[in-house]
Parts: C-alpha cells; sequence; structure tokens
C-alpha cells in the first residue's frame, strides 16, 4: 500500500496496464513530454517513448477518431482529452464511430478504448474547463460511462476499463485530483464496471452521488448523522452507464427515501433517470418524492460565481432534511 | 490572468525612433528569422495515360500483365451493370434509397487494384465497384442497400471498413488504422476513399494533418465527381484544382484522371508502394462527374442543366478502356458483347439469390452492441422480444 493522490493513482493503473500489454497505448494533447496538463501520464513518456505515448495534434474530433481506428487494428488506445468540455469537439467521432462500431459491423470490430477526461468545477478555471455532461454518453447506446470519486477506486476503474472489452468514457474529477491521499495498493488492481457501492449503510434515508459530489455527500452525511442522529445511508455510483439498478432500488426499498446529487445540470441528467428507474423498482417502497440536487439548466458560470452554483453540504442537509420531513 | 500582460517589462522598447530614422536592432536581438524570399508552392503532378477518346500515351503504357487487364476491365462492366441493376430494383420498390456511381467506375477500381490483402480500404457510399472488387459479394451489398444489417460488416477475410453514411466520417478512423500499422511495424496501407464534398468537413482536414504529421500509410482519393448532393465544385472549394490541399498539408499530392483506369491504378500503386515503405500519405484528386443521381431520392434536374453532363458521355471510362484492350489485341467487339452478357447473367443471378436467401432478424438487435449485454438492456431486449411473439412490428 502506498499512500497516493487520485492523480497518482492513475498515473499507476495505466503504467501497469500498459506494462501487462503491448498494445495498450496512450494519446492526447500535450500527454508526451509534457506529462499532461494535470500530470497524469508523467514518466510514461521517458518509460514506453514516443510510439506509445503519442502527442496529438490539437485536434479532439481527430484523437478520438484516429483512436478508433486504431482499435480497429487491434490496439487499446486510452486517450485524453485535456478537459471534458473539450469533449464536445469529438461529439461526431464519439457518436458515430466509437459508440457504434461495434454494432455497425455486427461485432467484426469491437473498440477497445478508453477516452480519460478531467471533468467538473471548483478549480477557477475559465469558460469550458468545468463541465459535468455525462449525461450525454449515458444517453448515447453503445459506451460505457464511469466515474471514480477517489484515488483507490479511480486505479482500480481506469484498469477495468482498460481491460473492458467495449468503448469506455471515464471522467475524472478533477477537483478530487490531489485533494486527497487514498491507500492504493501496489498490485495490479481492478473493480467491475456497472456496479455501485454502498459507502455507508444506513436504515433512514438514501443519498446516491458519484465523482467529485461524494465529497460533499461524505461531509453531509458526517453532520446528519453527529448533529441530527440520522442514519443515512451512502452510494457511491461509480459506474453511470451500464447503472446498478438492483443496488440502488434495493437500498431505496430499504429506507424509503431519496436524494440525488450531482454536478451536471438538472433536464434530463443522471438523477433524472435514476429517478425513472427507481420509479420502476421501488415505487411501492417510497414515503416521499425523490429529490435532486443538482447545478442550474444553465452554462456553467464563470469562476467568481462557481461556488455558489455547485451543489454544496448545506444544499445536501438541506434537501434530506425536506425529503424526511415528508409526510 | 497574470498581471504582466498589461505591462511592459522593457520601458526602452517603445522609445520612439528619431524621425526619418529607423531604430538599430538591439542589441542581443538576431536579425530576421523570417526568410522574406518567395515561396514556391510546391509540383502537384497531373496523370493521364488514356485521354478521352481512349488516345494512349504510349511513353506511360503500364506494364499490367495480360490477365490483370482482362479482369480490370470485366470489373468496370461488372460494376456498371450492377449499378443499373440496382437502379432498376429500387425503382421497383425492391431496394432502399442507394447512391448510383455511373461513370466513376475507373475512379472506383483504380484505387483498388494496387492493394493487396494486407492492406485495407476505407470506402465511402458510392464505392461499391471497389467493394466488389475487393471480395464484398453482390448479394451482401444487395443485402446492405436493401436494409439488412447482414450487409453491413465486411466479409471475413476482407480488410475493409464499413462505409459512414455522415460525409467524411469515415476517413478519420481509416488514417488511426494506418497509425496502427505503424505502430505494429507492419508495411501495409490504407486506401480511404471520399468525395469533393466531403474535403469541406473538419474532420477530414484532421485526418489529413494527422496523417502528416504521423507519417500514416495513407494514400487519400477524393473523388471529384463535380457535384455534393446539389451543390457545384465550385461553391465547395475556392481553389483551382483540390490537389493543392494534400499540398497544404506536407504531403505529395497528384491530380488524376478518374475516368482514366490506367491512371488512377498506377497512380495509387506509386503512393501504396510509398506509403508501405515508410513515406507517409499522398493525396489524389480523382478528377470524374457524377453522370447519375445523388441517391434515388434525388432528382438533379431541379439544379443541373442536362447539357453539363453531356460531354461526360463522350469520357466514358469503359470505352475507353475497350479501345486499349482492342488495341493490345486482348479483346474484341465479340468477346467485348460476350463479356458484358456474362456480367449481366452475374449479376441476376446474385439478384436471384439475394432474392431467395434475404431475412431480416428483427431479434438480434441487441446482440452486437457490447460484448456482453448489460443487465438493464437484458430487461429493454425481453420486453422487445416479448412484443415480437406477441406479433408486434409485423406489416400484417
Amino acid at each position: 500500500m502506498a499512500e497516493m493522490t487520485m492523480v497518482e493513482a492513475l498515473n499507476l493503473a495505466l503504467d501497469q496496464c500498459m506494462d501487462r500489454d503491448a498494445d495498450v497505448c496512450l494519446m492526447g494533447e500535450d500527454i508526451g513530454i509534457n506529462g499532461g496538463v494535470f500530470r497524469v501520464t508523467k514518466g510514461l513518456y521517458e518509460k514506453y517513448g514516443t510510439r506509445r505515448v503519442m502527442d496529438s495534434t490539437l485536434a479532439e474530433c481527430g484523437i478520438i477518431g484516429t483512436a478508433v481506428g486504431m482499435a480497429i487494428y487491434g490496439l487499446k488506445p486510452v486517450v485524453e482529452i485535456q478537459f471534458s468540455g473539450f469533449t464536445m469537439q469529438a461529439f461526431d467521432q464519439i457518436e458515430q464511430n466509437m459508440a457504434r462500431m461495434r454494432n455497425r459491423t455486427q461485432g467484426r470490430y469491437p473498440i477497445r478504448m478508453v477516452m480519460r477526461t478531467p471533468y467538473g468545477g471548483g478549480i477557477r478555471a475559465v469558460e469550458h474547463h468545468s463541465e459535468s455532461r455525462e449525461a450525454y454518453w449515458a444517453h448515447t447506446p453503445g459506451l460505457k460511462v464511469v466515474i471514480p470519486s477517489g484515488p483507490r477506486n479511480a486505479r482500480a476503474l481506469l484498469a477495468a476499463s482498460i481491460e473492458d472489452p467495449d468503448p469506455v468514457v471515464f471522467y475524472e474529477p478533477k477537483a478530487v485530483y490531489r485533494a486527497f491521499r487514498e491507500d492504493v495498493p501496489e498490485t495490479h488492481e481492478t473493480m467491475p464496471l456497472g456496479k455501485a457501492q454502498v459507502v455507508r449503510p444506513g436504515s433512514d434515508i438514501t443519498i446516491i452521488s458519484y465523482g467529485a459530489m461524494m465529497r460533499v455527500c461524505r461531509e453531509a452525511v458526517d453532520d446528519l448523522v453527529e448533529l441530527h442522529g440520522i442514519d443515512v445511508e451512502l452510494i457511491d455510483l461509480l459506474s453511470i452507464s451500464p447503472m446498478d439498478t438492483r443496488t440502488l432500488s434495493e437500498s431505496v426499498s430499504k429506507t424509503g427515501r431519496c436524494v440525488i446529487v450531482h454536478e451536471g445540470h438538472q433536464t434530463c441528467g443522471i438523477a433524472s433517470e435514476i429517478i425513472a428507474r427507481l420509479n420502476e423498482h421501488a415505487f411501492e417502497y417510497l414515503s416521499a418524492p425523490i429529490r435532486r440536487v443538482t447545478c442550474p439548466d444553465i452554462p456553467f458560470p464563470y469562476f467568481q460565481t462557481e461556488k455558489q452554483f455547485l451543489p454544496d453540504t448545506d444544499t445536501v442537509i438541506g434537501a434530506v432534511q425536506e425529503t424526511l420531513a415528508w409526510e | 490572468m497574470p498581471d504582466d500582460f498589461n505591462e511592459n517589462p522593457d520601458p526602452e522598447a517603445t522609445t520612439p525612433a528619431a524621425e526619418g530614422q529607423y531604430p538599430e536592432p538591439k542589441h542581443g536581438v538576431k536579425p530576421g528569422h523570417m526568410d522574406t524570399s518567395p515561396i514556391d508552392p510546391g509540383n502537384i503532378e497531373v496523370l493521364q495515360i488514356l485521354d478521352e477518346h481512349g488516345q494512349l500515351d504510349k511513353s506511360l503504357d503500364p506494364p499490367l500483365n495480360d490477365e490483370l487487364l482482362v479482369s480490370m476491365h470485366r470489373g468496370l462492366v461488372l460494376t456498371r451493370t450492377f449499378d443499373h441493376r440496382m437502379l432498376t430494383m429500387q425503382r421497383q420498390g425492391e431496394m432502399g434509397t442507394f447512391a448510383p456511381n455511373l461513370g466513376q467506375e475507373a475512379c472506383q477500381l483504380g484505387q483498388v487494384i494496387p492493394l493487396s490483402k494486407k492492406d485495407w480500404y476505407s470506402p465511402s457510399y458510392r464505392s461499391f465497384g471497389a467493394q466488389i472488387w475487393r471480395g464484398w459479394s453482390m448479394e451482401r451489398l444487395l443485402l446492405l442497400w436493401a436494409g439488412y444489417h447482414e450487409g453491413f460488416p465486411p466479409p471475413a477475410g476482407v480488410n475493409d471498413l464499413p462505409f459512414s453514411i455522415v460525409v467524411g466520417s469515415h476517413v478519420l478512423p481509416a488514417v488511426g488504422v494506418a497509425m496502427g500499422m505503424n505502430y505494429k511495424s507492419d508495411a501495409s496501407c490504407m486506401v480511404v476513399n471520399f468525395g469533393d464534398g466531403a474535403l469541406s468537413q473538419g474532420a477530414v482536414a484532421e485526418a489529413l494533418n494527422i496523417a502528416a504529421v504521423n507519417a500514416a500509410p495513407v494514400v487519400f482519393v477524393c473523388e471529384n465527381n463535380g457535384w455534393a448532393i446539389s451543390t457545384p465544385l465550385n461553391k465547395q472549394a475556392a481553389s483551382e484544382n483540390l490537389a493543392v490541399r494534400g499540398l497544404g498539408f506536407g504531403m505529395p499530392s497528384i491530380r488524376v484522371d478518374g475516368n482514366d483506369i490506367l491512371a488512377m491504378t498506377v497512380a495509387v500503386d506509386e503512393a501504396a508502394q510509398r506509403a508501405r515503405g515508410g513515406g507517409g500519405p499522398t493525396f489524389i484528386e480523382a478528377v470524374t462527374y457524377r453522370m447519375s443521381l445523388h441517391t434515388t431520392a434525388d432528382d438533379p434536374t431541379v439544379y443541373r442543366e442536362e447539357k453539363l453532363v453531356d460531354p461526360w458521355e463522350e469520357r466514358c471510362p469503359i470505352r475507353r478502356f475497350e479501345t486499349y484492350m482492342k488495341y493490345k489485341g486482348l479483346l474484341d467487339s465479340t468477346t467485348i458483347e460476350r463479356i458484358h452478357a456474362e456480367c449481366e447473367q452475374e449479376v441476376i443471378k446474385a439478384r436471384d439469390h439475394f432474392r431467395s436467401t434475404a431475412a431480416s432478424h428483427p431479434r438480434e438487435i441487441f446482440d452486437h452492441l457490447f460484448e456482453q449485454l448489460p443487465e438493464e438492456l437484458e430487461a429493454q431486449r425481453d420486453a422487445y422480444l416479448r412484443r415480437l411473439d406477441e406479433g408486434g412490428g409485423s406489416d400484417g
């Protein structure tokens, strides 16, 4: 075990996957000698060379499109899009080829690739650097969407995504990149995709969240448990698509109340989908309407306003109290 | 933002020179790095071996063997025969919308004739002549255009990409395949086909640039047929020719008579050899003409005068090659007539086979999206299959 930040843990996953499989290669803007703007690929260029760690031209659509071709040729490209706001440039290749090629060719060309990209607010960045648009990819048939919340699960989920036979969109909560350290095992570790994790079992109410908002929820849960005596069950979704409906519905069937927290916009957001599923699978157990705590349907504001824009512990605590008060 | 954007660190730099005097270069400032001599944009070769009357430039006559020449001729005839038959079938309601390729047969075949089985080909949706040459059966292509998914995947053993319907979106993956060849040090190449309209797409510009920067073994064949549905070339590009684009990205470029199968074959062969040998990509502008419809859903009389098409009747790629084959003593009028009849029979046979075997498989639509179907999709599949079992979605 070693104490690592999420950046170091992701670097470890990339390093070990490249070491284990000569077909795993990296591509992205400034990921070579510069080690990536967040240094997630630091040292890999020196270790594996320019053949396996490729600095791309400044073209996000080109990165995804050529990675699809490399995957067709049997490689396993792990590409970095510098900020998730820039994935919009690549939308056509993600939707038209990355997500569809396997289906289009009836399995002749599986696309084993991972698109890594830092997402979310909280780092005082300029426009297009703080988005949380995971709902786009969850809405696209053919993609898996994974969002870790801490160093250990980031490492294990990235390794699992690289080993997965299907294309994975891997959103990295950049607000967590260096926010805290965690013990990460030095030997290769993976976690199954498509499984949520019950982080804290409880009986009064379920909070479902993922990514950077898990930190906010953990703080809120500490307060709710210690100061208000509320026994909260906290679930880390980890995999947005496929979604672990079973774990969510089992929890809410037990607690009868639920609050969902994410950074993404409200309308057609991930919370909307979770509510629909709980409606299908746990409706008869509900004691109160399910609440969602999200960012409003407004473009992510300039950073002097981001603290007000992002959900915080007070918003989560407030939503939990209101849900509990519902009769 | 750093504050020094608004501060000049060297106040001397803004000191104005006395009137009539130009300031001396400051100590430590090197004189101009920019070479101010005029830039030579480079050479764009133009290649035609058989002119529109079938006249041969003997100095360029390629040493292709007789057997290959005969099969090239047969390929041209088969492509046109198949195109005609598809159009008839479409008009009779047996085929979905498709993109006819009348007049572009030489262009299509020439881009794949020099390829080996190890090489790759990425077609566009008007490339079925090339696809047949590469090993796609006509039955498979009929399935494809009649709306059966089974027709879409490249057949086993054929290193081709499926085409994308969104114009130009297949070019980046094609470059990626070529980058894979470099990664694995395989001496193969990729030929990717697209049209004059596709060249307006940003993704195609990205593909050209990435291929050039990475010396990817790609041959870009830009099939300039003059039209993108109703938009003529002069509204698609302001440059005099399209080959200049490739040059701008830093790769050798050539403009070829796309209705001359010899010129196409020679140009692609040279580019393919260069690519396989580590020489990077080549851009080929193949000049041809879309004599027929954009697709069967299109009516060109709305936007194009028939007289624009007439000269291209004279430039027919098949007639011109038949003149050459007669000159070579490889075919005569009788054998040519026989080949046309044989191709017709072959196409009819494929059509009949298609008619007797085509079947849709609605139960399989969940089978290919993921290697293993996620649990949440199992529920959707089960509901869908129940609907089918109850007779839902049937025509009756």
